[in-house]
């Protein structure tokens, strides 16, 4: 039995510059597992290695593996392309596509992979804007600009848009650090919704955030994972000095 | 010493509000004299053309020569045909360069080659626009053996490439690049990325960029000379000679005949008014569609 997404000796670069080193970790199968750790820690970059995102930057690249189900996703017969399609994302800042309506955003996966079907596309839409929470907001208004809807409502659209596609991950990179409490707290309540149908790992900078709403957590420091565990015992027994250090506040 | 101090305070503003003054007042005349000469040119063009417009211009081809009358009929239809022969030209083309200097080129356009072409396009559109046009000459009239439409259209286009190709790139680099890691991140790859959400989302501002080239080569003259070079009739085909606006205009204003230069006057106002109408329509249009909230993101 092996977990739903898990790395082996994952390391990244920029350029000759090593941000990750031989990283470790199973992520199981509806659970929400939270990444923190300080600024330019890695904690981004490991994420974006799991939906193969990071090779997209230029001089960027990473060895090691990253098993979905088993399958090494960085395997040379692998398309990174189909690999995105199972481990979704939502980034830090909200980022609707400009020009496209809230139904164009939401449906524009499913409609570039070929989906023609009308009636598919709608429920799809519909489905996924409830599950985003976003529908009651804007059931009236689909036609109206994404870019239009206020910056909470716009990051809950880019979660309605991941899903869309019907990922079985959702990685979110600080997905509520450029907005509200009130919006924040709206994603915070989402994502207990959402682990329901899919596992989640998210890169916090908030450590009330992480404590609030994942099953596990990950330390990261200087390229390294240096502990990861139960959020309740990282949080309250922590087995590294440097976790203990950061998670009371003496640095970072 | 007190005194001192706040006389040397209020001395010194007074000195600093006298010169604010005099340098704002600079500005609004230059602002001023900058938009003199459009003005003027537009009031002189129409006192001057305005009496030789009327229906037998837009409907008639040039009388023979001697004989009072005519129109320009043909030379407007002849720029419509050489505007659309450039077009189809130069905007693909230039859109394609854009596309290839603001996604691919080497580390997202900033490769060495990206680096010349971006180099050679500016180059290019600092060219005069005659040196193309012989350019198109050596190129297509002489192995054509004759002057053509399709020569025109194609010194048109190569004009236009470089303006469409820098502007297009310009816009498309506005789009910030975590909107293309939220298309890639949707398993969809990065040409239909680009393609469908990046190009299509900027593709307002991106039309705007490319009738305001087509206006401007619409009122080329050097270039035409000879490519396509003028017909006095209504154009016989893409391969034979064909009128334009500015070379009628030419043509007819170094002529000895009254008749004609009042012509001349006629297609200069209807040159102007169309290119005037382009820019008007292309701010209308493109600028007023909820633009402020076309820019992607934050």
């Amino acid at each position: 039995m092996y977990s739903l997404l898990s790395t082996q000796n994952l390391s990244a670069s920029f350029g000759s510059t090593q941000v990750l080193k031989n990283i470790q970790m199973d992520f199981d199968e509806f659970t929400v597992s939270a990444i923190i750790g300080p600024s330019g820690c890695g904690k981004s970059t490991f994420i974006r290695c799991l939906n193969r995102l990071h090779e997209e930057v230029a001089e960027a690249s990473a060895t090691g593996k990253v098993l979905l189900q088993g399958h090494d996703i960085y395997a040379s017969d692998v398309d990174p392309v189909a690999i995105r399609r199972k481990i979704g994302m939502v980034f830090q800042k909200p980022n609707p596509f400009p020009s496209l309506s809230i139904f164009d955003n939401v449906a524009i996966g499913l409609k570039l992979a070929g989906v023609r079907r009308g009636a598919i596309l709608r429920e799809t839409v519909e489905r996924s804007l409830k599950l985003a929470a976003l529908w009651e907001e804007v059931k009236d208004k689909l036609n109206s600009q994404g870019t239009s809807l206020s910056g909470g409502q716009q990051q809950r659209l880019c979660i309605a848009r991941a899903l869309a596609v019907e990922p079985s991950v959702l990685l979110m990179d600080e997905p509520t650090s450029a907005l509200d409490p009130i919006s924040t707290a709206k994603i915070e309540e989402l994502m207990t919704e959402l682990k329901k149908t899919v596992t989640i790992v998210i890169v916090t900078h908030n450590m009330q955030q992480a404590a609030r709403i994942s099953d596990k957590t990950a330390f990261f420091l200087l390229g390294e994972m240096i502990e990861y565990g139960e959020t309740s015992e990282l949080f309250t027994a922590p087995k590294d000095q440097r976790t203990e250090r950061y998670i009371t506040g003496r640095f970072g | 010493m007190q005194r001192h101090f706040a006389d040397y305070i209020f001395r010194s503003y007074r000195k600093r509000k006298a010169i604010n003054a005099l340098m704002c007042g600079l500005l609004v005349l230059a602002a001023t004299l900058a938009i003199f000469p459009l003005f003027s040119v537009f009031g002189y063009v129409v006192a001057q053309g305005y009496s030789a417009l009327n229906w037998e211009f837009f409907t008639a081809v040039p009388k023979p020569v001697g004989e009072i009358g005519g129109g320009m009929a043909n030379a407007l239809l002849g720029t419509c045909t050489l505007v659309a022969l450039a077009s189809l030209i130069g905007i693909p083309w230039g859109v394609s360069v854009a596309l290839y200097l603001s996604e691919y080129g080497g580390k997202q356009g900033r490769g060495r080659f990206a680096g010349v072409v971006r180099f050679s396009a500016d180059m290019l559109s600092s060219i005069p626009s005659i040196i193309v046009g012989l350019f198109v000459y050596a190129l297509v009239v002489i192995t054509m053996r004759r002057f053509s439409a399709v020569a025109g259209g194609l010194a048109l286009g190569i004009l236009m490439i470089p303006t469409v190709c820098r502007t297009t790139e310009e816009l498309l680099r506005m789009i910030p690049e975590h909107i293309r890691e939220a298309g890639l991140a949707l398993g969809l790859p990065r040409w239909k990325v680009i393609l469908w959400i990046i190009l299509k989302g900027s593709r307002g501002p991106i039309t705007t960029g490319i009738m305001l080239s087509i206006a401007r080569v619409s009122g080329e003259t050097a270039p035409l000379l000879f490519t396509a070079f003028n017909n006095r009739f209504w154009q016989s085909g893409l391969d034979q000679p064909i009128a334009s606006l500015p070379v009628q205009i030419y043509t007819y204003a170094i002529s000895p005949y009254d008749d004609w230069h009042r012509q001349a006057w006629a297609g200069a106002l209807l040159l102007v008014m169309l290119v005037f109408a382009m820019n008007l329509l292309t701010r209308v249009v493109f600028n007023s569609g909820g633009n402020s909230k076309k820019q992607g993101g934050n």
